[in-house]
């Protein structure tokens, strides 16, 4: 159970000593304090760890994380979990922009809300965001599933191609070739799942509304040509 | 890039602080902005005095100007110099006379006027123009500051923020704005002046602008969000007020923090850290294209 105190330990020791773990180590369960708003805390970890980070978080919190399972209590700047891989983190407090950006696998959870951007270009990974998410989340999002138990802000889906987005509260406006979606069954044991992953209870997924992509803009088509 | 810090005190204790709790906030965001740094200070004010903030070269000699300024005025100066700025006080009725014994004298220029307000601002690292300053030893109810990568124009004391364009205003602004030069003409068709090309000069002009037509400050802030076209948070400091404006889009970072004692804006949470009572404080993400303001009553 190593703990490191980031205000007297450099960031990069921390990192580095993550980046090092093998099958064989004990330190599976890692606390780390004082993260003071540092950008990149737990960056490019490829190793099934427990990460629990006790305070404010700066930008890039876990990207590129793979298998291991991260903990921010508290917020999160720019970019936490982006280019997500595998594994879990979760952020008890509120996210800032792009959270989760271009994930390809593993589960984002964010207590709070999360500002502007949120999963763009998301290529796999699920994000569970229990308050609300700000304007162009989900732009460009390829694939995996966007869950906002609260509201979504301006353009949400814009540009989208074949994620998943499911909203509980209203939707500002939907971006170009995001649409409604019928929530059928096999759609809501998949988001049952999700919530039951991300620890939200008393929700029904019957409470949501689906959205995805009217498939109108890509594939070229000389009609839309002035919307690409 | 840029950095911006804010401090908006409620807990007037903390006054005698507000300048070392700045100077830290500005030095957390030096690789944001180590290009120049400035700040503005609301510090005391006396009824009938106006404070006159003076920029010089690096070896001027206040003294002797300020000498000269007293025979003018007939009455000697009251004046505190910090490094090559120097802030005069003095009664309102007086000022006329030593604005025209300034007028012409090209080794000093008048850069800000306020009841409250002096602006400090140079090239160099966040930390060595607040040192410079001395900073630490400001204190007042509230402050603005900056850090600057410079973008839109060259790295001169001119083009370093704040930028203060009316009595007691000052704005400091992190983004480009793109219709600068419109508006600018605009303004100076208007009678307005301005210092630089910079394009953060020109939303300071505006926000200044629309004050004297008799907008509020929130109003001023509501209106620029048509106004101006581009990237910006800016903070704007008055004599009693603070206020915060992002961008529709939001494309520059920003966080926010309040506790019973103050109200911070930082580009970074690193630049809150270490403010009194950070760690039970609300932390926030202001919203895109929403005014924030808070007054001194």
């Amino acid at each position: 159970m190593p703990t490191v105190d980031l205000a007297s330990s450099p960031l990069r020791e921390l990192n580095g000593a993550l980046h090092r773990l093998t099958p064989s180590t004990n330190a599976t369960h890692w606390t780390v304090t004082n993260p003071r708003g540092q950008h990149n805390i737990a960056v490019g970890l490829d190793f099934p760890v427990e990460i629990e980070i006790d305070g404010h978080v700066g930008y890039y919190c876990a990207g590129m994380n793979k298998q291991a399972r991260v903990t921010v209590r508290g917020n999160a700047g720019q970019g936490v979990a982006e280019n997500m891989m595998s594994g879990r983190v979760h952020v008890t407090g509120d996210a800032s922009q792009a959270a989760g950006a271009s994930g390809n696998g593993g589960l984002l959870v964010i207590d709070g809300n999360a500002s502007a951007r949120c999963g763009i270009s998301m290529k796999g990974i699920d994000i569970v965001v229990k308050g609300s998410v700000g304007h162009l989340s989900a732009f460009m999002a390829q694939a995996g599933k966007l869950v906002v138990l609260g509201d979504a802000g301006e353009a949400l889906g814009d540009s989208i191609y074949e994620a998943q987005l499911f909203v509980r509260g209203t939707v500002t406006s939907l971006g170009a070739d995001c649409i409604e979606k019928p929530l059928n069954d096999e759609h809501k044991v998949e988001l049952k799942k999700l919530l039951d992953e991300a620890g939200v209870e008393g929700v029904r997924p019957d409470e949501f509304k689906r959205y995805g992509s009217a498939r109108k803009l890509y594939h070229f088509h000389i009609d839309n040509v002035g919307s690409y | 890039m840029c950095g911006i810090a804010g401090l908006f005190l409620k807990d007037q204790s903390l006054a005698p602080e507000l300048g070392g709790l700045l100077s830290g906030m500005l030095e957390a965001l030096s690789d944001r902005g180590p290009d120049s740094a400035g700040f503005a200070v609301y510090g005391d004010g006396d009824a009938g005095q106006i404070k006159l903030t003076l920029r010089a070269a690096q070896s001027f000699d206040f003294a002797e100007l300020m000498a000269s300024l007293g025979k003018v005025a007939g009455a000697p100066i009251a004046y505190q110099v910090h490094d090559t700025h120097a802030v005069i006080s003095l009664p309102v009725d007086r000022e006329a006379t030593i604005a025209a014994a300034l007028v012409g004298n090209k080794d000093v220029d008048m850069v800000a006027r306020g009841k409250r307000m002096a602006v400090f601002k140079e090239v160099g690292l966040p930390a060595d123009v607040a040192k410079r300053f001395g900073l630490n030893t400001m204190s007042g109810t509230h402050a603005v500051g900056h850090t600057r990568m410079a973008t839109e124009s060259a790295v001169t004391t001119n083009g370093a923020h704040p930028f203060t364009t009316g009595t007691d205003q000052c704005l400091v602004h992190n983004g480009s704005l793109s219709n600068h030069n419109d508006v600018r003409r605009e303004l100076i068709r208007l009678g307005m002046t301005f210092r630089t090309e910079n394009d953060s000069e020109v939303a300071a002009g505006y926000i200044s602008s629309q004050m004297a037509a008799g907008a509020s400050l929130q109003d001023a802030m509501t209106s620029s969000l048509s106004a101006l076209d581009g990237f910006y948070t800016f903070v704007i400091g008055t004599e009693t007020g603070f206020g915060v404006l992002r961008d529709p889009i939001a494309c520059k970072p920003a966080v926010m923090a309040e506790t019973d004692r103050w109200v911070a804006f930082g580009t970074e949470y690193r630049a809150l850290v270490d403010l009194p009572g950070i760690d039970t404080a609300k932390v926030w993400e202001p919203e895109p294209a929403k005014v924030y303001l808070w007054e001194r009553h």
